[in-house]
Formats: C-alpha cells, sequence, structure tokens
C-alpha cells in the first residue's frame, strides 16, 4: 500500500490506492456482491423502474407506442384532473379522513399506553395488551365485514345499539357516517398495537425519576405529567412527523371495501379513484397523474414536517 | 422539575386516624393515587370490552344457528349452537381453494421474502462493502416514495406476470422496513469477533453467513418471516389487481367476493329465505376460519412482533 511512487502527488497516490483496495476488496468478498444481485434486481424493477415509469403522466401513454414512444402531453392531464370538479372532492375526502384519522388515532395509544403503565397487576395488564393487540392481525377484508355485519340492521348487534340511541339508518351506507367508522374501526383495530411503541419508551425512563417524583410526594397524575409525558416525547414527536406525512397517503383497502354507492361522496379518495380511472378506465396517463400528484405532496410533507420538528424540537426521522 | 406535595391536607387527615400500614414494599397510595388508580381501571376495562365485544360476538354468531343468526338474537353466546355454519364453508369449493392458494402464497411468498431480505440486509451490515450508502439510501427511499399503482402494473404487466402466481408473490417481495430491521439486527447481534474468527479458519463469507450469521438470528427470521407472512395472508389488493382467473384468488379476494360484495353465497337455491339466512351465517363462520391461521401463531406473534416493533425503532 505504501509502495507508491514518491513523484506522484498525494491526491493521486489516494485515489489509487482507494482503487485498488476497492478491487482486492471486490475480489475478497465477491460473496456479498454476489448475494445483492437478486435483491438489487428487485429494487431496480419493482420500484425504480416504476418510479421511471411515471413519465407517462406528462405523455399520452398507448399501447402500441408503449412508455417511451407515446408523444409527450406536457401538464395536459394534471390539467383534466384540476379541471374536473371531482379533484377537490377527492383532495377533501382524502385530507379529512386522515386529519380526522390522525385526530382520533393519535391520541389513544398514548393514552392506552400510559394508563397500562400505572397497572401493577401483571394478569391484568398482560390480558389487556394481548387482547387489544389482537385486530392488528385481522385482515382488512375480515374487519370491513366485520363492520358490515354487526352494523346489519336486525342481524348485527350494533345496529340494535345504534338504535337504542335512535340511530335507525345503517351507519354504512351513510355518506355522513364513512368518516367516523372507517376512523374508528382503525383506531379500534390499531390502538394496541400503536401502543407497544409507547409502552418501550416507558419502559426505558430512568427509574431514578420516579423515585425523586415519589419523594417530592407526587401523585401518579403529577408523576404521569413530569416524568412520563416529557420521557416519551421524542417517540411522539417521531411517530407524529410520520403520520402528518402520511396525511395524503390513505391506503386503498379498507375505503374501498367501505364504499358503496351510496357513501361514495365522501368515500371516494384518491387513492380509489386512481385504481377505478386506471384500470377499469384504463385511462393510464390521467390515472399515473393523480398518484403522482398525490406521492409527490406527501414526500414533501413527510420532508417539510421532519425539518420543521428538527428544528423546534431537536427530533426527526433521520 | 418541581414537584409540589401532591396530597391535600383535608385528604391526609382522613388518612391520618388509620394506622394500618400495609406491607412497606408496596407504593403508599394517596387517596387521590387510589380515585385515578378506579379511573384507570375502568379506562382499560373498557377499552378491553369495546376489543372484545365484537370479537366474541363473531364467534358466538358462527357457532348459531341460521335462524338465530338471521333474526339478531346471538349477542356473546352461541344460540342454539350447531357446527351447520362451518359444515356449509368447508363444502365450498371456492372457499378450499381459496385457503389453499392463500397457503400457496403465504408459505412461497415468505420464503422468497426471508430469502431475498436476508440477501440485501446482510451485506448492508458489513461495513466494508463497497457502496452501502448508496444502496442503503436506495432502499430506504423506497419508503418515502413508491412508483405508484399504474406504473407498478405496467412494469408486471410488460413481464408477463399479469394473472399468474408471481403477480401475488414478486412485486412486494422485499419489504423496506424488514431490510432495515434485519439489518439493524446483523450489526448489533454478530459480535465482531466471530467474524475474526472465522477468517482465521479460512470461512468465505458465504459459508460465514450459512453456517455463523444465519443460527444465530433466528430470533430475527421469525420474525420477518411473521411479518411478511401475515402480510401475505391477510392481503386482497394485488389478487384484485393482478389476477383475472378465480382459480388463483387467494382467501381474502374470496372472502370479499362472498362477505362484502355479495356476488355468492348461495343465494340460488330453491328455499329463498333458508338460503338468506344461511348465506348470513357462513359469512360469520368465514371470517372465523379465515382467522384460525393468524390465531394459530398469534402467541409467537405477539411476542416477537413487540420484539420486532422495537428492533425497527432503535434505529427508524
Amino acid at each position: 500500500m505504501t509502495a507508491a511512487a514518491p513523484a506522484r502527488t498525494a491526491a493521486s497516490t489516494a485515489r489509487e490506492r482507494r482503487s485498488r483496495t476497492r478491487r482486492r476488496n471486490l475480489r475478497r468478498h465477491w460473496q456479498l456482491y454476489l448475494l445483492l444481485v437478486l435483491p438489487v434486481a428487485y429494487f431496480v424493477i419493482f420500484q425504480y423502474i416504476p418510479m421511471a415509469n411515471n413519465v407517462i403522466a406528462f405523455k399520452d401513454y398507448n399501447v402500441v407506442q408503449g412508455i417511451w414512444g407515446s408523444p409527450w402531453a406536457g401538464l395536459s392531464h394534471f390539467e383534466r384532473f384540476f379541471a374536473n370538479p371531482v379533484a377537490w372532492d377527492l383532495i377533501r375526502n382524502t385530507l379529512m379522513l386522515s386529519l380526522y384519522g390522525f385526530l382520533a388515532g393519535f391520541p389513544v395509544p398514548i393514552l392506552l399506553a400510559l394508563a397500562l403503565n400505572e397497572v401493577r397487576a401483571r394478569f391484568f395488564k398482560r390480558t389487556v395488551q394481548m387482547v387489544t393487540y389482537a385486530p392488528y392481525f385481522l385482515s382488512t377484508v375480515v374487519v370491513v365485514s366485520m363492520l358490515i355485519l354487526i352494523f346489519t340492521p336486525r342481524i348485527g348487534f350494533m345496529a340494535d345499539v345504534m338504535g337504542f340511541f335512535g340511530v335507525n339508518a345503517n351507519l354504512l351506507s351513510d355518506p355522513n357516517a364513512f368518516r367516523s367508522v372507517y376512523v374508528w374501526s382503525d383506531v379500534w383495530q390499531t390502538a394496541g398495537y400503536s401502543a407497544i411503541i409507547y409502552m418501550a419508551a416507558l419502559a426505558g425512563i430512568d427509574p431514578s425519576l420516579y423515585e425523586a417524583a415519589r419523594l417530592d410526594g407526587a401523585s401518579r397524575l403529577r408523576k404521569i405529567w413530569h416524568v412520563d409525558l416529557p420521557g416519551i416525547a421524542p417517540t411522539v414527536v417521531v411517530v407524529m412527523v410520520l403520520s402528518v406525512g402520511n396525511i395524503m397517503a390513505v391506503g386503498f383497502e379498507k375505503a374501498f371495501l367501505l364504499q358503496n354507492p351510496l357513501n361514495l361522496s365522501t368515500s371516494e379518495i384518491i387513492a380509489t379513484y386512481t385504481y377505478k380511472i386506471g384500470l377499469l378506465s384504463a385511462d393510464f396517463s390521467l390515472a399515473t397523474a393523480v398518484g403522482l400528484f398525490n406521492s409527490v405532496i406527501n414526500l414533501i410533507l413527510l420532508l417539510a414536517v421532519n425539518a420543521v420538528s428538527k428544528r423546534i424540537t431537536g427530533n426527526g426521522l433521520w | 422539575m418541581t414537584l409540589e406535595t401532591a396530597t391535600p391536607p383535608a385528604a391526609a387527615a382522613t388518612e391520618k386516624p388509620k394506622p394500618r400500614r400495609r406491607r412497606s414494599t408496596t407504593v403508599q397510595d394517596t387517596r387521590v393515587d387510589r380515585v385515578f388508580m378506579v379511573g384507570v381501571y375502568i379506562l382499560l376495562s373498557t377499552f378491553l370490552l369495546i376489543v372484545l365485544v365484537p370479537l366474541i360476538n363473531i364467534v358466538a354468531s358462527s357457532f348459531s344457528s341460521p335462524a338465530a343468526v338471521s333474526g339478531g338474537r346471538v349477542f356473546l353466546w352461541p344460540v342454539e349452537f350447531t357446527f351447520i355454519g362451518y359444515e356449509a364453508v368447508l363444502s365450498n369449493d371456492q372457499i378450499l381453494t381459496g385457503f389453499g392458494n392463500s397457503v400457496f402464497y403465504a408459505v412461497v411468498g415468505t420464503l422468497v421474502s426471508v430469502a431475498l431480505t436476508v440477501m440485501i440486509a446482510y451485506p448492508l451490515s458489513r461495513t466494508e462493502l463497497v457502496g452501502r450508502k448508496i444502496l442503503i439510501g436506495g432502499v430506504l427511499f423506497t419508503m418515502l416514495f413508491s412508483g405508484g399503482l399504474i406504473p407498478t402494473y405496467m412494469v408486471v404487466r410488460a413481464l408477463g406476470l399479469l394473472d399468474t402466481r408471481w403477480a401475488i408473490i414478486l412485486p412486494a417481495a422485499i419489504g423496506a422496513w424488514q431490510v432495515l430491521i434485519a439489518m439493524t439486527f446483523f450489526r448489533s447481534s454478530i459480535p465482531g469477533e466471530l467474524y475474526e474468527a472465522a477468517q482465521l479458519d479460512g470461512a468465505s463469507d458465504l459459508r460465514f453467513l450459512w453456517s455463523v450469521v444465519l443460527p444465530l438470528s433466528k430470533p430475527l427470521l421469525a420474525v420477518i418471516a411473521l411479518m411478511y407472512g401475515i402480510g401475505q395472508w391477510n392481503s386482497y389488493f394485488s389478487a384484485l389487481i393482478y389476477l383475472r382467473s378465480e382459480d388463483l384468488y387467494p382467501l381474502q379476494l374470496v372472502l370479499r367476493d362472498i362477505l362484502i360484495v355479495n356476488t355468492r353465497g348461495g343465494t340460488n337455491i330453491a328455499d329463498q329465505l333458508a338460503a338468506q339466512q344461511m348465506a348470513d351465517l357462513m359469512k360469520f363462520s368465514l371470517i372465523v376460519i379465515s382467522t384460525v391461521p393468524v390465531l394459530l401463531v398469534y402467541p409467537f406473534v405477539a411476542r416477537h412482533f413487540t420484539k420486532g416493533v422495537m428492533l425497527g425503532s432503535v434505529k427508524g
């Protein structure tokens, strides 16, 4: 390694040395690079080529000429989308759904974790954890089916409960109820799972802080306020950044299943619209434009929220 | 941090006349705290019931008679206990085919996914790998931005995978999150001394991975296998967009057709009312049957998933 002629400049020696170690590295660890071949091919084919395919959002795509041969269309597909009054309904529906989901879904797991953390009785604690965690593993199809069944008038018990409160209509065909059904069933399904990360943060709090709080005669509520909450604050921030950053990324699966002709005015979101335009009406360019618009907004939101959170709290995703 | 004495004098005064102190090891709760704890237990019990009641209702209904289910007479205990719903479900060819397909997708998909994830995560956990940073960036970027529905569909179509089993397994074969978890695990749990020792013995990288790293990584393999397996079992989306032939449908898509779209379920049987009642009951039994495989692994899952969440959050 030190055999470089003294006449050469330091820079070129360094470069040469680096390329030589690199060659030696490749020879010695060729098996590591061999392992990478298939996974890297996967990422290229199924992740990065689709990203490149987004170019058809700016083209008039047709099957005959293919992705690269089809004529350019500029921003006409985006204009077409925004000229359609449906566009603003879709954006509103998507935003409302995720904002509501955030406001309802964000505090519940924290509350659950804080409450669980107070409980000493191990059996009760374990039971609550195991049970609230379980719905996370149900499939979306099953959860939506359960919703439909328990809210079906005459059959489902929730229909009786709603009837007791004077609501006799089927909530699943009521456009005004769609968001609540969607959001609260989500809370039902994921609160136990989401609480885990806070439980972990709570477990990591320095016990001497609790000791100090106890010596100061702090009540449990004060201990939560002054020790627990500051202790989980970094985790809360990370989760918040992630959820705000995903505010436009409402999943397709559940909204699509909960949709019916009666509640479409609130249940049609960008993801379901993209599916219908793209795969059912085969307007690939328009669907891609809509999807791309959504992903880009999402990416920008995520980067922005992360930057803001880093500046204010010093915590971010990276 | 300023913590004042939280016990109001009044509460302290009422405590005083009772001199009995319980075990000194337990933390002494003041009256305020006891009221607070009652609140905590009420809150948690309510939560427990809200989660549990719908689940019990579904299971109870699935063991009830068609008439009781259709009449809405089942709440938390089977009415007119019978297995008739399950018999109907298990004699439906479409459901059985879907079940078989789902088992196939879950098993093969998990094997492929775990293998590919290890194949990328292990080299990326080795610091001497050239281009490591760029590759990691490339993996993580897919968490922030994805190609989208139609552009991905076009790739699958161009590869001729439409309406084949590969369309379910390949497009989502590797999860960036799982790669991250695996990488973190390899970096933190495989001691460097082992590698040095293996090198002295002349073991190659592959040999080391196979004989040393993988046996030490069973907890990790369990976590990511469960994640992939359950994800595959529960998903219907790729089947919805990529499959046309019903004999390739996974169970979730069959479920969707029967439970939500309501296109099947034997409503064309002569006795319309009985058929309708039977169809109602079958939905409950079907929900239970489709969830049994997940329930069987749930005890493992609960333990390992928690670890997975932690592993991922170490460096998130």
